[in-house]
This record gives structure tokens, sequence and C-alpha cells, in this order.
């Protein structure tokens, strides 16, 4: 990728506003991300990452401007959406429990040569349980599977919401892992509420208060910010930059071992 | 006991044709959350489209009712199939609208029926063979009970089959339980909707073709008097599920048939009465969602 073609942003958001039954969940919000790295959606809960992420790709109802690669795409539907390159991983899975995880990870795959060898490398657990039902995986392998349905097919950007929601620290260690080797591919906005994992895989961030956006910028100087991340976040980024512990890196160091995406 | 075994075959008759309209009423509203009042209008357009072979070709030979069937099927999938696409795609997620829709049309559709074939039931033979009983355990049970169960089976065996085994059957699936999560994958749903409104006409009419037998009359109300039931099979086998659909349509018929004998006619009355308890302890239904 050129230098050119990486300074322009894959994604830009321009003046979007959504609802959910008449209620204004997202208002005003524009921001862009960038062509490669991962870009944290952060904000308290319930300030409208996950509403911000649907009206995106127009599974709830929305107004505003939505560009995907230099192209406007908010009057396409949302099948369209997706298909004009945007993988799309649902805060709480959303897999289809009563298929088998081979089925859903068939009925994902939309591009003529889907990367099925990749995902298998990448989630070998999945192969020896394609024929589960994957209502009966744990939280973690259904995450998986979640995460395995999107890199399935080539994209222009993965939206990724709460990927380590209430999952155990070691899983929590491989998503972010598969998210960091994703990332070295195709750019991604992640909404995560764990801040040592945003630590780890963030380059930039945008944060959102009350349905909109209060702060664009890099995220480890977020995160360094105490007084910013309180105020915002209510919480503030418990390691600061430079006194990681030994199980934490950053996207950068993890990208160098695993499957190549 | 030959009591017993006569009930239990008309019931299971009975159930054959409950079944192939609650099949589809079942999936349209899994996937779609559609209540589709129009589905009795599918099932009579067929009762009457394979009445029209019968009388056209004057015959009530095996070949005739075979070709009666198709047709019946044939023209039920043809009106659903003109109904997703042209009235209730438009009025996708407007629930309230869709509900009015279906019930006008089914309103419009006996209209429609009266006008063209009369108020008065037109009374149908079959082939001989449906006219004689076979003797099971000492109970003569007249065969086309058979008939409608074979039917009703293979429909349900055709429907596994479809449904488990090609890649609409999966996203028919998929759809039913996250319908939104389907469209977020970059598959269009409203093909899987034409489809599932097809596949339920098509059974619906092929039901109104084995229904005019069972009873010996096409009627424009045919299909009405068999929706209120196909609803009530649908709830309680739980909203979605095809096998649920498929225990509870004999479950009722059996239970009304029973009823009808040894309760002094209250079958309907112990039907309803059945809804209620599903209702109250068990809303999801037999096998449906819990959600």
């Amino acid at each position: 990728m050129t230098a050119a073609a990486e300074a322009r942003p894959i994604l830009r958001i321009e003046g979007l506003n959504a609802h959910i039954a008449g209620q204004q969940v997202v208002e005003d919000v524009s921001f862009s991300v960038p062509a490669t790295g991962i870009t944290a959606l952060l904000g308290r809960n319930g300030v409208g990452k996950t509403s911000t992420i649907k009206a995106i790709i127009g599974l709830i109802d929305r107004t505003g401007a939505v560009e995907l690669g230099g192209v406007r795409i908010e009057k396409e539907p949302t099948f369209k959406i997706i298909r004009s390159g945007v993988g799309y991983v649902p805060e709480d899975r959303e897999v289809f429990s009563k298929l088998t995880v081979a089925e859903n990870l068939r009925l994902a795959e939309r591009d003529d040569a889907p990367r099925r060898q990749l995902v298998e490398e990448l989630f070998p657990d999945l192969l020896a349980r394609s024929a589960q039902m994957a209502g009966t995986l744990s939280g973690g392998q259904q995450q998986m599977v979640s995460l395995a349905r999107a890199l399935l097919n080539t994209n222009k950007i993965l939206l990724v919401d709460e990927p380590t929601k209430g999952l155990a620290p070691k899983i929590v260690a491989e998503v972010a892992e598969t998210l960091a080797e994703a990332a070295k591919t195709v750019p991604i906005l992640l909404v995560e509420q764990n801040l040592h994992v945003v630590r780890q895989l963030a380059e930039g961030a945008v944060v959102l208060s009350g349905g909109r956006v209060v702060h664009t910028g890099s995220a480890l100087e977020f995160l360094d910010d105490a007084e910013l991340t309180q105020r915002l976040l209510g919480v503030s980024a418990e390691t600061p930059a430079g006194e990681r512990t030994a199980g934490e890196k950053t996207a950068r160091e993890i990208s160098g071992k695993g499957a190549a995406l | 006991m030959s009591t017993l075994v006569l009930l239990l075959f008309t019931g299971l008759g009975l159930g054959a044709l409950y079944f192939l309209v609650a099949a589809g009423l079942s999936l349209i509203y899994g996937l779609m959350g559609v209540l589709n009042f129009a589905h009795g209008a599918f099932l009579t357009l067929g009762a009457f489209a394979g009445w029209e072979i019968a009388r056209r070709t004057g015959s009530d030979d095996w070949g005739t009712f075979l070709l009666s069937l198709l047709v019946g099927a044939a023209a039920g999938a043809a009106f659903a199939a003109f109904t997703e696409f042209v009235l209730i795609r438009r009025l996708y997620q407007r629930h309230i609208e869709q509900l009015l829709i279906t019930v006008g049309l089914s309103l419009a559709a006996v209209a429609l029926f009266d006008g063209i074939w009369g108020t008065d039931p037109v009374f149908i033979q079959g082939p001989a063979w449906f006219k004689d009983t076979t003797e099971i355990l000492g109970a003569r049970v007249p065969n086309d009970r058979f008939v409608c169960i074979v039917a009703a089976v293979l429909v349900l065996l055709a429907m596994v089959f479809f449904l488990k085994n090609t890649r609409y059957g999966m996203i028919i699936r998929a759809g039913v339980e996250n319908r939104s999560m389907v469209t977020a994958l970059g598959i269009d749903v409203r093909k899987a909707f034409t489809l599932v409104f097809t596949i339920g006409g098509a059974a619906a009419g092929l039901g109104g073709v084995l229904a005019s037998h069972y009873f010996g009359y096409v009627s424009p109300m045919l299909g009405g008097s068999l929706l209120i039931f196909a609803f009530i099979v649908t709830v309680i086998g739980g909203l979605g599920s095809l096998t649920g659909a498929a225990i509870a349509a004999v479950a009722v018929a059996v239970l009304q048939q029973f009823a009808n004998f040894y309760l002094g006619g209250t079958g309907d009355f112990v039907v309803v009465l059945a809804l209620a308890l599903v209702l109250l302890f068990r809303p999801s239904g037999l096998l449906g969602r819990t959600s």
C-alpha cells in the first residue's frame, strides 16, 4: 500500500445520527478510521459504541454520511455494505446456536475463494469441533467462530464489537493475538472495554460520550492521560506506558508470529 | 379397541392437513415475523385448482389425482410468492401493516373465490380406492386418511432435507434464529423470504387438494376453517419450528378427535384449552425459541 493510500481513511463517518425505537442513540458522530492498524472506539457503557457500529452497516435506522474506501454506502442495504468489504464481529458473538460450527462458517463465506486454510490455522480447535452445534460451545469458542466468520473473507475493514467481553484472561490474550494478526492486513475499528487490550492493540482512539465524539487521537496518549480517561471512561488505564506486564505485548510485537493473514 | 384405532387414524389424517398448513405458517413467522392470515387462501386456491383439474379432465383416477396435487401445490406456491413479492416485501418490519394486509387479502380472496366458484361447496371424487377402507385391529379406516398421512410425511421429509442440506435451507434456519445477523454476513435475506413463502404456499396448496378429498368437498371457506387450527398448532409447536409443528399437528388433531368422541363434541374447546395451557406454562411452545 502506498503512503498516500495509507494516509487516506478507509472509513469516514460524517454527521451520523441513529435511532432505536424512536430514541436517539448516536448524535452527530463524525470520525475517520485510517487504512491501517487498529482504531479503538471507546466510551462508558451505553454511550452508543455498539449503536455506532450497527449504524455504520445499517443494522439500525440512521442518517448521515458513511464512506468506505471513498465510496458512499449509507444508502445501501446491510448485506450490500457487508459484501462491499466489511467484516462484522458483533457484541455477544451472535453465532447461530442451532447450526454446527461448519455451517456457521459456510454461511459466512461470500468470496469465491474463502480463506478456509487460514481460519483452520488460526482456530484449529474449530476444525475439531466442526460438527458440534455452535450453541454448545464455550464463550471463547463462540468468539473464535465469530472472528473466523469475519476472517474467512477479504475485507476492507473489520468492525469488531467487544470481542473479549466475558472471556477468561487466557482467551482474552488469544483473541488479542488474533486481532493483532488480522490488523497486519486489514484495518480494524474495535469497540473494547478492556483497556489492557486497547493498550496492546490500538493505535488510534475515538471516544464517545452521550452519543457524541468527545476525543480523537493516539490511543496510548489517551490511556496515559489518567485525568482524561477517568473523566471520559470513568476508569483509569491501570498500566501506564513503559510498565507493561510480561504478558502484554503491543500489536506490532505480536504480529511477528502466528499465521500470516 | 376398533374405535380407538379409528379415532387415532382419523386424527392422524386431520393432523397431516394441519401440518401442511402449519409448516409454512411456522417458517414464515419464524423467519420474517409475519403472522400470515392469508395462508388459508393459498390452501383454498390449491383445493379449487385441484378440483378444476378433476372437473376438466372428467376423470377420477390416480393420474388425475396426482396431477391435481401438482397443480394445487403450484397454485398455492404462485399465490404465496405473489403475496410476498408484491405485498409483504414492501411492508418489511412493519408488522401491524403486514397483519392488516394479510387479513384483508384473506377476506378479498374468499370474496374472489365466491365470485368464481360460488358460495356453495363443490363436491369432489377421488380414485375409487379412497372410498374403500382398510381394516386395522378391527377398525375400518378410510383409505384417504392414509393418503393424507403419507403426503404429510413426505412433505416433512422433503422440507427437513431441504433445510438441512441446501444453502438456502441453512440461511432459513439461521434466519429463524437471528435474521439481522444473517444480513450482517452479507446475505440478501429477502430471497429467503420469497422462498419460504413459496414453499409454505406449495405445502398449503397440496394440503388444499388433500383436504378436499378428506372432507369430500371444496368451498371458499375451506382454508379459513383449517387456518384457525393451524395457527394453534403453530403456537403449540413453537413458532419457527418445523418439527414442533409436526408434533403439535398430530397432538392437536388426535386430541380433538378423542375429545369430540368421548367428551361430547368438545374437541375444539379442548384444543383451545391446550393452547391456553401452553401459552401460560410454556409460551415458547414445545420446540420454539425460548427468548
